[in-house]
């Protein structure tokens, strides 16, 4: 347990968290608390359960015990409205080929909550994707794909990214990009859930690890 | 999120379904020639001799239709599924029904209306008259969108599985069978100088009820396939 984020009200906090899989415990009475500003990063071996960790804290799978609280309430009798505060990127971009990356990207903003302050062009501006906005995203790199990915992420106004391996992919310049993404979230008061193999580059005050292989 | 956002996720969908659609043309004619091929077919097969081809007409026509629909419903969800966008739904601050009920009518207008604009000339192949097209073409307007939003409800229940397409199959062909039933026997009470208010008012209520249920259905299909 951690008492990082009492000077915030918003707070994700899971208790007694338990995942099982094909019969196989993964983890169980996992506890914790994430506040404004931090970032919750999940270490462990491959197939100790981080990804299902990630999509217990979306709300797509159900933990076999415990429970994900966004304020103090329940994240699944909040439903749409815990989504409005949400962003994901699984491990698959969730990004449409035949599209362009500024039709994705108007897609992205209109399920979710849009930024007024980023459009789909700032967003991928600041991945460093200008000059691609008109080409079938089937055609960019996969670390250009990964990239266009994490602009989903500026053009909705989530305070909670839940990120399974952002770096996948991505070159030298691309995990800086992300990081400094990530830190500019960070500092306005945005939370981090997030599994990653690279050493991650960000404050380590505001980092809260939890390995699952311990 | 309020309701008129929501509307205009709705539409933003539904265009780009239709856009994704127009980009890959091809896959959109497969179920139409299926539905033309097999009406076509059955002269060949049986002899064409007018007055059985009249007698069969529509119900190889509806029998055809049902098929090129059940063949084209793996794609509502298929590729969405495959990229992750399915997951992005689910995490829309929207209500899933309503983009499900985007998705559905996206592929009711590439894959069920142009079954209903080719059914006329194909009724004219099978020598029907011309009143009886009419009303072919009546029950199939009613009919196809509720093939369309049953169908959802099992491919969302089997977009999970890798090798689902025989179970929805087996899911969804049952519960087609009424519409078959009263959409095709309409055609030929209406020849036979009967009226069809009934047969018509049970599609337009199977209508109505698919229309309400089955996106929420689908949607709760959906959650269950991707935890």
């Amino acid at each position: 347990m951690d008492s990082q984020s009492t000077d915030n009200a918003v707070t994700l906090e899971g208790s007694g968290l338990e995942c099982i899989r094909d019969d196989r415990v993964l983890f169980s009475g996992l506890d914790f608390v994430l506040g404004a500003g931090r970032i919750l990063l999940l270490e462990g071996r491959n197939g100790s359960g981080k990804t299902s960790l990630l999509r217990i804290l979306c709300g797509i799978r159900l933990p076999e015990a415990g429970a994900v609280t966004w304020c103090g309430e329940d994240i699944n009798r909040l439903g749409p409205v815990y989504y409005e505060y949400i962003a994901y990127v699984g491990h698959r971009d969730g990004l449409k080929l035949d599209l362009t990356p500024m039709e994705n990207l108007a897609m992205a903003r209109g399920l979710g909550n849009p930024n007024p302050d980023t459009s789909p062009e700032d967003a991928l501006h600041r991945v460093d994707l200008l000059g691609f906005e008109d080409i079938p995203t089937r055609n960019l790199s996969a670390g250009q794909q990964r990239r266009l990915a994490l602009a989903r992420l500026l053009v909705t106004r989530a305070q909670l990214w839940i990120l399974d391996e952002p770096f996948t992919s991505l070159d030298v310049h691309g995990i800086e990009l992300a990081e400094e993404l990530f830190h500019e979230h960070i500092s306005l008061g945005g939370m981090l859930a997030m599994t990653s193999h690279h050493a991650v580059n960000l404050d380590s005050a505001r980092v809260h690890r939890i390995n699952l292989s311990a | 999120m309020n309701s008129a956002s929501s509307s205009a996720a709705f539409v933003l969908l539904l265009r780009r379904d239709l856009i994704l659609a127009f980009r890959r043309r091809s896959e959109m004619l497969n179920p139409l020639l299926f539905f033309v091929l097999v009406t076509a077919l059955f002269p060949l097969g049986i002899g064409a001799n007018p007055v059985l081809l009249k007698a069969i007409a529509q119900g190889v026509i509806w029998v055809a239709a049902l098929l090129a629909s059940l063949l084209s419903l793996d794609a509502v969800f298929r590729s969405d599924f495959d990229d992750g966008s399915l997951e992005q739904y689910l995490l829309s601050s929207h209500p899933v029904s309503v983009l499900v009920l985007a998705k559905v009518l996206a592929h009711w207008l590439i894959t069920g209306l142009p079954l209903l604009i080719i059914a006329p000339l194909l009724g004219v192949l099978l020598d029907l008259p011309w009143d009886s097209i009419k009303i072919l073409m009546l029950t199939l307007a009613l009919g196809t969108p509720v093939l369309s939003l049953i169908g959802s409800i099992g491919v969302a229940l089997t977009v999970g599985l890798r090798r689902g397409g025989m179970i929805l199959s087996l899911l969804v062909l049952p519960l087609y069978i009424p519409v078959l039933i009263f959409a095709a026997n309409a055609v030929e009470t209406a020849a036979a100088g009967l009226p069809i208010t009934a047969h018509l008012s049970m599609l337009v209520g199977l209508l109505v009820l698919a229309l309400s249920l089955s996106p929420l259905a689908t949607a709760a299909a959906l959650r269950v396939s991707l935890s």
